[in-house]
């Protein structure tokens, strides 16, 4: 068997469906046989992995005349495979629960975590790929039995790239020549606020400033906010606390600094809460230092605020 | 097409939005919570339409939600009404319901 003539072979047998993994497995010991097995297999496509694998391994086994040593390679490039195969899923779960937790931080916006999964999982699967083979799931690598980490495998061999390879050639290419992309995937976490009760009548939200300076804006900003949300005023004591009119509750603090970041720190283009909130004549505007977009964020208007029978007595006692 | 026109020709891209005009132009109704003595508070509803009774439209609130309110004249926003408790999300979902807003252009305030 000759790579040439596997190749069409493996064409077709993509036409047919995506379980691409398992067919490429059988791909790399072609025979008559197999051929059949994988007609039945696309009439019913919906066979499990793991069948498939070991009739994979079964197959190759009364195989290999021609390709001796390929065979240790197979053997080992199918263990591999499932590797990344059951990786596979747990990263999608860990991108799941990921996205729940998500909930509590300030991260906001399930979209933007969903992508950062998506990323870590592409690079788990690029590094399962490098230190065991080429990239993600691939199938190809037929020939070589030594293929360092990172190398284009198809060089050197007289078969085509795939486009997995290419892929993974991509991102590695980027990384590389970009050390901070690989840094990025950090979460835009933010601690959850401390508040608690003073007396009857006020809350105290202890690491204000802590929690500005995570997201990069002036505290004076933050507290006007909080302000004309809660529709209260407050101040802040010496211990750099704010002091909040009113009660209120954990739960309602992180609401409101949640629309905050949404509002006034995440860049609605990408995402990235690295921006930078500068004012120009009247107009705040958010500049993203990621992407580099710039938006108009309205300013912080405080609305109607009732009179207080405080406000009342206050009039009464000027007048 | 004389229907597009006239919609380009009604938005000005470059007029000036002050921070103030626009707390009216935008046509945006805000609903607000503020809190009283003790557990109780009160729900402000701010920018309805002008072309709407306001005094209706309080005791149609008053009687959905079982409570009671007035009509605040405030010089900077118009009329305001004012109820005692929290209803915001019941002001959004009546208003919506009655065709006298859309949910996108009532923004709810507070916690
Ligand atoms: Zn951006």
């Amino acid at each position: 068997m000759s790579l040439h003539d596997e190749k069409p072979e493996q064409v077709e047998a993509e036409n047919f469906d995506f379980g691409l993994k398992k067919k490429k497995k059988k791909k790399a010991v072609p025979d008559f046989e197999e051929v059949a097995a994988a007609e039945t297999e696309t009439a019913a496509p919906e066979a499990s992995n793991g069948a498939e694998a070991g009739e994979g391994d079964e197959d190759a086994v009364p195989e290999g005349d021609d390709a001796g040593n390929m065979f240790a390679d197979l053997k080992k490039k199918k263990k591999k495979k499932k590797v990344t195969l059951e990786g596979e899923e747990p990263a999608q779960e860990e991108g799941a629960e990921g996205t729940k937790s998500e909930a509590f931080d300030f991260g906001e916006k399930k979209k933007k975590k969903k992508r950062r999964p998506d990323l870590a999982e592409f690079e788990a699967q690029l590094r399962e790929g490098q230190t065991g083979e080429d990239g993600a799931e691939e199938e190809g690598t037929e020939t070589s039995g030594a293929k360092k980490e990172g190398d284009d495998t198809w060089q050197g061999s007289n078969r085509d790239y795939t486009y997995n390879e290419l892929l993974s050639r991509v991102f590695k290419i980027l990384r590389q020549n970009n050390p901070e992309l690989v840094g990025d995937k950090k979460r835009y976490t933010i601690a959850p606020p401390q508040v608690m009760k003073e007396g009857t009548k006020k809350s105290v939200f202890a690491n204000v400033v802590d929690i500005c300076k995570r997201m990069h804006r002036q505290p004076d900003h933050v507290i006007q906010y909080l302000f004309a949300e809660l529709g209260t005023t407050g101040s802040i004591d010496g211990s750099q606390r704010l002091v909040i009119k009113g009660r209120f509750q954990q739960k309602q603090i992180e609401n409101v600094l949640k629309h905050y970041f949404m509002e006034y720190v995440t860049c609605k283009t990408c995402k990235s809460a690295d921006t930078i909130l500068t004012k120009e004549n009247r107009l705040f505007f958010l500049q993203c230092e990621s992407c580099g977009s710039t938006r108009t964020v309205s300013a912080i208007k405080t609305g109607f605020m009732a009179q207080t029978r405080d406000a009342r007595k206050a009039a009464r006692a000027n007048a | 097409m004389s229907e597009t026109i006239q919609n380009l020709a009604s938005y000005d891209p470059f007029a000036d939005t002050g921070e103030e005009s626009d707390l009216k132009v935008q046509g945006y109704i805000h609903i607000r919570v503020q809190q009283r003595n003790g557990r109780k508070t009160l729900t402000t509803v701010q920018g309805l339409p002008a072309d709407l009774d306001q005094k209706r439209i309080l005791k149609a609130f008053k009687k959905e939600f079982a409570c009671n309110g007035t009509v605040v004249q405030d010089e900077d926003l118009g009329e305001v009404i004012q109820l005692q408790g929290d209803h915001r999300v019941k002001i959004q979902q009546f208003l919506a319901s009655e065709g006298l807003a859309s949910k996108d252009k009532i923004k709810i305030h507070g916690f």
